[in-house]
């Protein structure tokens, strides 16, 4: 059977306020001036493998449509180079409008089980305020773990040759002041509680 | 000469080399690094992703802790650190909301930034403070022979080109002719290398990785000089995944700052040669090269 989607958007599938609520963080507002021009998805190294071009992103982000938004593979797909935003002629910071939408999708859930992307963004930042500081190979040891064991067993060979280079360090690097750090990021959210 | 030096979890870790050439390069020019004391992670891309304001904090401890211990000027060798460094600074100019967050975070560890403190790359400070002509006279070993293609990767340059052009970068270019090699011309320069998609979305990531390597294959390079510990690391430690796709291009990817080691005629031993998983075995003639009769090279420390 072939399965059909729908590709055009209707007025219900919007949520309403998304994209003001999206534009009205820092480094997004310029998204209110974005005027299709495609320049993004051109230049995005990457765009070839994303459901959304960056260029539909924005126009999709400004118009409320949120689930498709958050469901798309393109913001995951963003490897934070920052080549849209240097050419983009209206000066929006697209790739930090991704970062935003990463991080709506991250809050809310909107990604398949044991997608890599997103594990690696919680166990980063669960060791970034356990430690202060990050272990890489503690990191991605975790990361292959957490997402795909088997994958990691087809990387032996490259396990090899960093074992070899002395590069296969699992000793924990961490911080003096790890409980100041804690506070601080725990001010973070204090401030947005209140 | 002094400056705050911010390794950066890459530079203990995986880009370890980076760190073991860039310490003694910089000694034998005379410039005074002095590791800052507790720094911690800068947050690098993946906490963008979490959260901005905790990203902001995370940056901001370093620079309250550079400036605490009496610095103006903070060295941060690793591209991601760099950027991360600089756009924390640019936050904290542009949104006071922002700002304000920081600030009462700091003050409960009793620390405050005040924005007098500027983040600078190894680059800009060899080509800027330290000069070129300085850097000529301590060329001993001249790179003569060796072909070099200059890949400077995103961060460096992007979104903030603080010291060099954004879309055709010449710092690294010109230290490197300094050194006596030949830089090819490489327009790759500023592609992205897959950043961490490598491990995550391999499809994609070692395609770019094999994109960049292909194309310094075709110009005849015999490495690649690179700023960023993990555009090393994708550009050498994928060769497996990447011989299995596409077929072996084994052309070695170093830290310009081996490359400086190597020229200065240092210790081979102390500059992390070894650690690459694509071995770059090529090394300077025992000859010394001539010397620049170059008078008085007074590096200028910008103010």
């Amino acid at each position: 059977m072939m399965e059909i989607e729908r590709t055009i958007k209707y007025d219900a599938d919007r949520v309403k306020g998304f994209g003001k609520e999206v534009m009205g963080v820092p480094g997004c507002e310029q998204l209110k001036s974005c005027i299709q021009c495609g320049t993004c998805s051109g230049v995005c190294p990457l765009s070839i493998y994303m459901d959304h071009t960056p260029r539909q992103v924005m126009a999709l982000t400004r118009a409320d449509f949120k689930r498709e938004v958050l469901r798309s593979h393109t913001i995951w797909l963003c490897a934070s180079c920052y080549a849209c935003t240097v050419q983009c002629p209206r000066e929006i910071r697209i790739t930090d409008i991704m970062y935003e939408l990463k991080q709506r999708a991250i809050q809310e859930r909107f990604y398949p089980k044991r997608f890599p992307i997103p594990v690696l963004a919680r166990e980063f930042s669960e060791m970034v305020r356990k430690n202060g500081r990050i272990t890489e190979m503690l990191l991605v040891m975790k990361l292959f773990l957490k997402t795909s064991p088997l994958a990691a067993m087809g990387n032996w060979r490259m396990g090899l040759d960093l074992f070899k280079t002395g590069r296969f360090s699992l000793a924990t690097e961490k911080i003096k002041g790890r409980k100041d750090l804690a506070r601080m990021l725990d001010a973070v959210d204090a401030k947005k509680g209140a | 000469m002094k400056y705050s030096y911010f390794p950066g979890c890459s530079l203990k870790g995986l880009g370890r080399a980076y760190e073991e050439s860039l310490l003694p390069v910089f000694k034998h020019l005379g410039v005074e690094l002095e590791e800052l004391d507790d720094w911690n992670c800068c947050g690098a891309t993946a906490y963008m992703a979490v959260d901005e304001g905790k990203a902001c904090v995370l940056a901001a401890r370093n620079l309250a802790l550079a400036q605490k211990s009496g610095h103006a000027q903070m060295l941060a060798p690793c591209a991601a650190c760099y950027l991360v460094l600089n756009k924390a600074q640019h936050y904290l100019q542009d949104y006071p909301a922002m700002k304000t967050t920081v600030d009462r975070a700091l003050g409960t560890a009793g620390l405050h930034f005040t924005g007098e403190l500027s983040v600078r790359h190894p680059l800009d400070v060899l080509l800027n403070d330290v000069g070129l002509e300085a850097i000529k006279q301590k060329v001993c070993r001249p790179l003569s022979g060796l072909k070099v293609a200059p890949y400077y990767g995103c961060q460096m340059v992007r979104p903030y080109a603080t010291f060099d052009d954004q879309y055709n970068p010449t710092t690294m270019d010109r230290l490197l002719e300094a050194l006596g090699a030949t830089v090819i011309r490489y327009p790759l320069k500023t592609k992205c290398c897959g950043g961490s998609l490598t491990g995550t979305v391999p499809e994609a990531g070692v395609r770019m990785v094999y994109i960049l390597l292909n194309e310094a294959r075709k110009r005849g390079a015999d490495c690649l000089a690179t700023v960023c510990p993990l555009c090393q690391f994708n550009l050498d430690a994928y060769h497996a995944p990447l011989a299995a796709q596409y077929g072996p291009i084994m052309v070695p990817t170093v830290y310009f700052t081996q490359l400086m080691g190597l020229a200065f005629g240092l210790e081979q031993q102390g500059l992390g040669l070894r650690r690459a998983a694509v071995p770059f075995r090529w090394r300077p003639g025992t000859a010394p090269g001539p010397q620049p009769t170059v008078q008085s090279p007074q590096a200028q420390v910008k103010a």
